[in-house]
């Protein structure tokens, strides 16, 4: 008897957790094409990004001149596409201050990566506690708070950035700090939104009524329910962050040569496009790639979590 | 509706002022003396005093805010530090080439844009679907400058000596000049009044002017100058339009009326363009009006790249010269249309959905 009712609170237990919320997640992610093509992108990415130092055949800042017999600026020569044998090989040729453009977007692949993470990380950080306070305290301070992301987001989100970095000073940190910054309007209004949406729903009133905290009520009941569209946003968002972050260091507001930044290297070299459009393609190419991986994985994510938001 | 109009822009008014603030505010944080920054080696202990009493940087911050307020509120931005000339000015003769460009993205954007959302929509989960939503996603994740870059170099280079040549740089070719409309209907207007600004201001559209005073060669010049940059700054509002069009004919399509209007033996093509878009245009319309604020950043980019001295490329010169007078007017400026902008989108609700009521 005994053994008859364990077996069958196992097997509760296994019924409910392969229909857990997030197992259900994950399993609807699973079925959305994009989501995967996204994921697979981004795992490559962090794979290179991870071992640029064994995959890079140069270093990314070494000036190769009197190292070997290359030239500045010069075409990519590959081997195996018939480039003579006695060439050093440059799979993406050499910029113009002789150094393998090659190394230099696959250790470029790093800078995008964290610029992108952490901006967004500082955005989600400080609009989420905005964002809390402001659905949750209501008021006069829901009223300020959003009155100044109201003006925040009244300014094009790339001239705000070009503005706060040229105050920071230019630079890759300044860059990061800007572009969070300027989005952390959105995500304080994802969060607003959740908590207001929740916040008179009686599981918490009844944690009110059983003495909980505000504290406690506010971060173990009611944020849990941004999560989800945060995610979501977080995701896409990150797209967005790199490519702004990009354009930054184009205009020489954000990373500094010799990074090998891929914004930079666009930056650096745009005048030569015509003598050298190969300097020019690859870092686009590079940043075109990554930000398409992040916006296929939010798009993913957005129809397997929530296809309410599929509209927004 | 004019009261809900009222309320609009009484509300628009703190948002403006939260504007103003904020750009007073961050040129004045803007790290290092405008002094020295515009005069250089010239700057003087003694050439320095005057530079700061002659623009008014010696007073305390809150005086200079009020003046500069008031200064505002007169329509006065006042004089450029690094070019000597009043900012209204300057303005004048910047602001058209970027409300050029913008609106022609803006029109390529959404000529493409919305056909092809309702394309995709139509066709769904067909691969004529796929390949139109790959294809939007791709425009989304490509860097504005780097495109701008690569069709420079297909259509400047690449395709010289063919028919399909254009231009890299510039507004029009060297020695063609757009002729004033008002020089050439004999308008005698007073230079430095407002009615002269007024008419230098439209006649800085270039393409508005040369079409209609008949400049034909000079049209023509024009928009082949403007078809690299404005393609360039389409393609992310582009892509955004086509996807939300799509999700939201999605969204339309699969409700009952549209079957009862299929059912009634209505083609396909009422069906879609009459009952089915006018429906689904709501977040189409929302979506443009934010893209906007896209178009003026990606001016930035478009404008430098493209050698066209607009309104985002001046900001940007302006930023790394600490010309505070500049920086305030043309953010100013940016923000208050995107602003308008978004209020008459939301006023295009009424016209567009005749349920809504915005009393």
């Amino acid at each position: 008897m005994t053994a008859q009712l364990s077996v069958n609170a196992n097997q509760v237990e296994k019924d409910y957790r392969a229909n857990s919320l997030w197992r259900m997640t994950l399993r609807r992610i699973g079925k959305q094409r994009n989501a995967i093509i996204g994921m697979v992108i981004l795992g490559i990415l962090l794979l290179v990004a991870i071992l640029a130092p064994v995959l890079a055949p140069y270093d990314p800042i070494e000036v190769l001149i009197g190292v070997e017999d290359v030239g500045k600026r010069e075409a990519p020569c590959i081997h195996l596409l018939g480039c003579p044998a006695d060439q050093p090989q440059h799979i993406m040729g050499t910029d113009g201050n002789v150094r393998d453009v090659f190394s230099r977007v696959i250790y470029g692949t790093r800078y995008s990566l964290f610029l992108g993470f952490t901006a967004i990380g500082i955005a989600i950080g400080v609009g989420a506690v905005l964002g809390a306070i402001s659905g949750y305290y209501g008021g006069w301070l829901d009223m300020i708070i959003m009155r100044i992301l109201d003006v925040l987001m009244a300014f094009p989100s790339l001239l705000l950035a070009i503005a706060i970095v040229s105050v920071l000073g230019p630079g890759l940190s300044n860059a990061l700090v800007a572009i969070g910054i300027v989005s952390i309007p959105v995500y304080a209004r994802v969060v607003r939104a959740s908590v207001l949406t929740v916040k008179e729903q009686e599981y918490v009133k009844a944690s009110k009524a059983l003495g909980g905290s505000h504290m406690h009520i506010l971060i173990d009941r009611i944020l849990p329910n941004s999560v989800p569209p945060l995610i979501v946003r977080g995701t896409l968002g990150i797209g967005t962050a790199i490519l702004d972050a990009a354009a930054l260091s184009f205009l020489g507001l954000g990373a500094q040569p010799p990074m090998p930044e891929w914004g930079t290297m666009l930056g650096s070299e745009r005048n030569q496009v015509f003598s050298a459009p190969h300097l020019v393609f690859y870092p686009g190419i590079a940043i075109m790639i990554t930000v398409l991986a992040f916006n296929l994985i939010g798009d993913g994510l957005r129809d397997a979590i929530d296809p309410r938001l599929s509209n927004t | 509706m004019l009261q809900y109009t009222i309320r609009r822009l009484l509300l628009a008014i703190p948002v403006l002022l939260g504007i103003l603030i904020v750009t007073f505010a961050l040129a004045r944080l803007i790290p290092g003396d405008p002094c020295k920054a515009m005069l250089g080696e010239k700057a003087t202990a003694d050439v320095c005093e005057r530079f700061t009493i002659q623009y008014g940087l010696d007073k305390p911050i809150y005086v200079q805010f009020f003046i500069y307020m008031k200064d505002i509120l007169r329509g006065d931005f006042g004089t450029s530090i690094r070019f000597a000339r009043p900012v209204t000015i300057i303005l004048i003769e910047r602001l058209p080439m970027t409300v050029e460009l913008g609106f022609s993205a803006l029109l390529i954007a959404v000529a493409i844009g919305v056909p092809a959302g309702i394309f995709a929509s139509i066709k769904r989960n067909t691969f004529a679907d796929v390949i139109t939503m790959v294809g939007a996603n791709i425009g989304v994740s490509m860097p504005v400058y780097w495109l701008g870059l690569m069709l420079a170099y297909i259509f400047a280079l690449t395709l010289k000596d063919t028919p399909f040549w254009l231009p890299p740089t510039g507004r029009l070719t060297a020695g063609m000049t757009s002729i004033p409309f008002y020089q050439l209907w004999n308008i005698s207007v007073l230079k430095g009044t407002v009615q002269y600004h007024i008419l230098e201001f439209i006649a800085n559209l270039y393409v508005f002017n040369s079409f209609i005073t008949g400049q034909w060669n000079v049209l023509l010049d024009a928009i082949k100058h403007l078809i690299l940059p404005s393609v360039a700054l389409s393609t992310i509002p582009m892509a955004i339009i086509a996807r939300m069009t799509r999700s939201s004919m999605l969204e339309v399509l699969k409700q009952d009326y549209i079957r009862t209007a299929r059912a009634k033996g209505l083609t396909q093509r009422v069906v879609v363009l009459k009952h089915a878009l006018r429906n689904a245009m709501l977040p189409i319309i929302t979506i443009i009006g934010l893209e906007v604020g896209h178009l003026f950043a990606g001016a930035v980019l478009t404008e430098s790249i493209f050698g066209l001295a607009g309104v985002g490329r001046i900001l940007f010169e302006a930023i790394t010269a600490r010309d505070f007078p500049i920086i305030q007017a043309f953010t100013v400026v940016i923000a208050a249309l995107y602003v308008l902008v978004n209020l008459v989108v939301d006023l295009s609700y009424v016209f567009i959905d005749p349920r809504i009521r915005l009393e």
